[in-house]
């Protein structure tokens, strides 16, 4: 029976960002912060797993204590055990730092067969968490695949890829990231809701995973974000109107040549 | 600290490898050093003259029948040997999906920071690289820079140019360095249609929104595409709501700069503009006013696709005659 784990991230709902038009900044304080699309894919596929062949789905975040809302989420859609790996020291971690975090708390939870993470995150994208934690824990990954099946000790997953569809198989334990064509996130039940509510989130701190501070939060990362501000975007903002479609549609051919964008 | 020199380029993707090298010349020259290219693969020996003819200073070749196929083990363990033994200042990595895994592995092994799909890298004036790229969905640019040596980032497709190819001096080094045996093993290869991975080199994209109510609707833009000598392309509600299509524009999919841009019966959300931000004109047509995809175009047509794309193809038609 496979033990699978499933790394998410409560990330800000991009969404509903806004942008403060004197500064250029975004405004973050307010933000919602949900489950990032891609990890609620690598829940629904561990609990597809699980109902198939049997197993445990046990999730792991680092995160504020606010996303126990995400595992409590996770755990209402099938998932068996939650761990929240939260630390003031965690704050302003970047991948370097939270691979590291989220390696010490899978060697503290002992054996596994399977990691599942989403392909990257809704708010920085930058997919580099997962092929990490691989790294880190010396087992081969598996990322964007789309179709994931086990095969007695061996995963087999499709992976998509720009040029091609490339079918990979590897010896478990393996990390697979997976793409959001993989699945549909289902949308759990009022009961399941229910149940999930009286399941037990568990917190992890620095000091219960002996994490060195000096490995964490900014002095354990690699990268300083000096600013983040909104693109401008300056287009010319002309609206092409007519009497009927025909001329719109000359007049907008007209313009088009003018600019150089289509041939005459 | 300084013990770190050069600004090396890998990509396993050839084309990228050499946009790669234009940019690394670049920052090479302003931080007077030199650029060196990595070129791995079974028989990679073959890539070394044209990568010297397009900028490379020197090139490390490691030609070695495990890295015919491409795997993260074996790439991770070649690149992590010769950048541990020559220590780079500089490492930047090509951002095909391939590339991210082997860079972010090769990143954790080196217990270093990495900053994904840059789209911008400078060099400030302590000599120290700055790199932009998008965040939050597409909704804000971050500049970054790197805390750990060699500071790292990968690169996506076609954010910069390569160099004209001409004779140029360079040194080709064969790296005899250990490769691992991959942990993975590839049972089938399954291509996917060359026109859907051409879209970002298209000069003219018709893109299709949730305003087109049928699949079989998509040939009036394609008729559009074909006028046009342009290519069709899908939002991702399109490809992952309705499943029409697999391919979509936008951030997590194709970034794509056409010289036209023509968004049909799409409401623009931040994500899908993120995609097309660098397209030279956007044409924005959609029934209802106040679609955010208005707020980005050059030229904004408020009405139905299903009149005006037709009308287009019969204005452009009359117009070639």
């Amino acid at each position: 029976m496979p033990r699978i784990f499933v790394c998410v991230k409560q990330a800000l709902d991009v969404a509903e960002l806004k942008i403060d038009s004197a500064t250029r900044r975004p405004i973050i304080a307010g933000v919602p912060r949900k489950i990032s699309d891609f990890d609620k894919n690598a829940i629904e596929e561990g609990v597809r797993i699980k109902e198939k062949i049997g197993g445990e789905v046990t999730i792991l975040t680092v995160g504020l204590e606010e996303a126990k809302t995400t595992l409590r989420e996770a755990l209402a859609m099938g998932a068996d055990k939650a761990y929240l790996i939260s630390d003031l020291a965690f704050e302003d971690s970047d991948t370097l730092a939270v691979s590291y975090i989220l390696a010490e708390a899978v060697k503290k939870l002992g054996e596994f067969d399977l990691i599942i993470c989403g392909e990257g995150s809704i708010d920085s994208f930058s997919a580099q968490v997962g092929p990490r934690l691989a790294e880190r824990l010396g087992i081969p990954q598996i990322t964007y695949a789309r179709k994931v099946r086990l095969e007695g000790d061996r995963v087999v997953a499709e992976r998509s890829l720009e040029d091609c569809y490339e079918t990979v198989r590897a010896k478990t334990p393996v990390l697979l990231a997976v793409t959001g064509e993989i699945n549909e996130p289902r949308i759990p039940s009022l009961m399941a809701i229910m149940k999930a509510s009286k399941k037990e989130i568990v917190i992890w701190k620095a000091e219960d995973l002996k994490i060195s501070e000096e490995k964490v939060g900014k002095t354990g990362s690699g990268i300083e974000v000096m600013d983040v501000l909104a693109p401008k975007m300056e287009r010319k903002q002309i609206e092409i109107k007519a009497e009927t479609v025909e001329e719109i549609a000359e007049n907008l051919v007209k313009a088009l040549i003018k600019e150089g964008v289509i041939a005459r | 600290m300084s013990e770190h020199r050069g600004v090396w380029v890998f990509s396993e993707n050839k084309e990228l490898l050499l946009e790669l090298l234009g940019q690394g010349s670049e920052l090479a020259k302003k931080l007077q050093t030199e650029v060196t290219a990595v070129a791995l693969g079974s028989g990679a020996g073959s890539q070394a003259n044209d990568l010297v003819a397009h900028g490379a200073n020197k090139v490390f070749v490691v030609d070695h029948p495990i890295l015919e196929k491409i795997h993260a083990d074996p790439y991770v363990s070649a690149l992590f040997t010769l950048v541990n033994k020559y220590k780079p200042e500089i490492l930047l990595i090509g951002s095909t999906r391939r590339g991210k895994e082997i860079g972010s592995r090769l990143a954790a092994k080196l217990e270093i920071g990495c900053v994904s799909d840059c789209s911008e890298l400078e060099i400030d004036d302590k000599g120290q690289l700055l790199m932009r790229r998008v965040v939050y969905g597409g909704n804000a640019i971050a500049t970054e820079t790197c805390l750990t040596k060699p500071q790292m980032a990968t690169v996506p497709p076609r954010t910069f140019e390569k160099l004209e190819p001409k004779e140029r001096k360079g040194e080709v080094v064969k790296a005899d360095v250990k490769v691992e045996e991959p942990r993975t093993e590839i049972i089938e290869t399954k291509e996917i249609e060359a026109a859907t991975v051409k879209l970002e080199e298209a000069k003219v994209i018709i893109a299709c929104g949730r305003g087109v109510e049928k699949k079989e609707d998509i040939k009036i833009f394609e008729e559009l595409a074909d006028i046009l000598s342009g290519q069709v392309g899908y939002t991702r509600p399109l490809c992952e709501d309705r499943r029409w299509y697999t391919e979509w524009i936008g951030l997590s999919g194709h970034y794509v700069k056409p010289a036209l841009y023509i968004a049909a019966g799409i409401s623009g959300v931040i994500q899908h503009i993120a995609g097309i931000r660098d397209s030279q004109i956007i044409v924005a047509i959609n029934k209802d006013p106040e679609a955010p995809i208005f707020e980005i175009a050059d030229y904004k047509i408020v009405d139905d696709i299903y009149q005006v794309v037709p009308a287009l193809s019969a204005a452009l038609k009359k117009l070639k005659k």
